[in-house]
């Protein structure tokens, strides 16, 4: 999922100063299940907005929101009976969820509340962790299912490098060194000459090294 | 100024504050009726938004009782409880109000006393603070 975390308090407020009726949107997918910003993430942020506008004397309408799916123009078009009731949209989706209102609502203002931060999934209860990069080739057939791309603080494609220590990365104690993990990973499924392979140099144009990135699936798309 | 007189919700476990506060009925020790009891089925059913909304809607003190560690009756639910409420002392700072006027207690249902007692020391540390500064901002 795409994970994300509310942006300080402080820098929301900023955003909204000079508006009066804000709509504070969330989404029911990825930031929902990462406890960014789904229905109860826009309650808090509401009721947070409100009383700290309050207390510096303004009085603000915070219209609630949640969108199914904030990335998809099908259900952004629920938004127009309530958008033009609100002087500023502020949403708790991901980068996706907030450019898909700013192009849908061109007249009105548009912040978002999160930092979209990575794809990633949970380690456990509260706890995520990147996983992908989106790099366009995947690679983990060759990795033992461990992503080098995502989890090697150097995205080395012949691991481990020298600041590899008893399994963690020179980075940092938390970290696992990825390369680790992926020779301790193939040696347990017995595939070791994998390892032996060297791999050439990633071509990073599927990932983003040569633009924007578009899918386009003929037999799908009108 | 007209005496202030503060209002405190206590979000109180069924299984450990609530029956003491019942204890300190029966036991007839008097607390402050500026506390508030709600019963929840476990402190960690209090969710982040409950302690909020208390505060917007103009508690000057929220406090969350659970039971003692180690005797949830759901497991660990108290100590889930507080570690949420760490988590909203520091949301109530970013939006300005004192983390001091939210607290986790801990006791046990035949606990009467205490349950009289922190009742009382809350309520006291929430006068000495002062009107929240909501309900202030509120009434300008």
């Amino acid at each position: 999922m795409i994970t994300a975390e509310r942006k300080p308090l402080e820098e929301l407020i900023e955003y909204i100063k000079p508006f009066k009726r804000i709509l504070l949107l969330g989404c029911n997918e990825c930031v929902t299940v990462c406890s960014a910003g789904g229905r109860k993430e826009v309650g808090l942020l509401a009721s947070g907005l409100q009383m700290a506008m309050l207390k510096s004397g303004n009085n603000i309408e915070i219209r609630q929101h949640t969108l199914e799916r904030q990335c998809d123009p099908e259900y952004v078009e629920e938004l127009v009976p309530m958008i033009n009731d609100a002087d500023a949209v502020m949403s708790m989706a991901c980068g996706c969820g907030v450019q898909e209102i700013a192009m849908r609502f061109k007249d009105k203002p548009v912040f978002p509340a999160v930092n979209t931060t990575f794809m990633g999934a949970s380690e456990r209860q509260g706890v995520w962790a990147e996983r992908c990069q989106g790099c366009g080739n995947c690679l983990l057939g060759e990795t033992g299912g461990i992503c080098p791309i995502a989890r090697c603080a150097k995205q080395l494609m012949n691991g481990p490098c020298g600041g590899s220590v008893t399994g963690k990365c020179e980075i940092s104690d938390d970290v696992d060194c990825a390369w680790q993990l992926i020779w301790d990973r193939l040696k347990s499924l017995g595939l070791e000459e994998r390892y032996m392979e060297i791999t050439p140099a990633k071509d990073w144009r599927s990932g983003g090294g040569s633009g924007p990135r578009k899918i386009i699936r003929e037999d799908l798309a009108e | 100024m007209e005496k202030f007189e503060p209002v405190i919700v206590a979000f109180c476990c069924h299984y450990c504050a609530y029956t003491a506060a019942d204890m300190a009925g029966s036991q007839r020790l008097p607390y402050p009726t500026n506390v508030k009891v709600i019963q929840v089925p476990c402190s960690c059913k209090v969710d982040a938004l409950h302690i909020v909304k208390a505060f917007e809607k103009g508690a000057d003190g929220v406090y969350v009782a659970g039971c003692l560690e180690g005797d949830c009756h759901f497991k660990n639910g108290n100590e889930k409880a507080a570690r949420r409420v760490e988590y909203v002392q520091k949301y109530l700072d970013e939006i300005g109000i004192e983390s001091e006027r939210l607290e986790m207690v801990m006791m046990s249902a035949g606990m009467g006393y205490r349950f009289a007692q922190v009742a009382t020391e809350i309520t006291e540390k929430i006068r000495k603070l002062g009107p929240s500064p909501i309900k202030t901002a509120t009434a300008l």
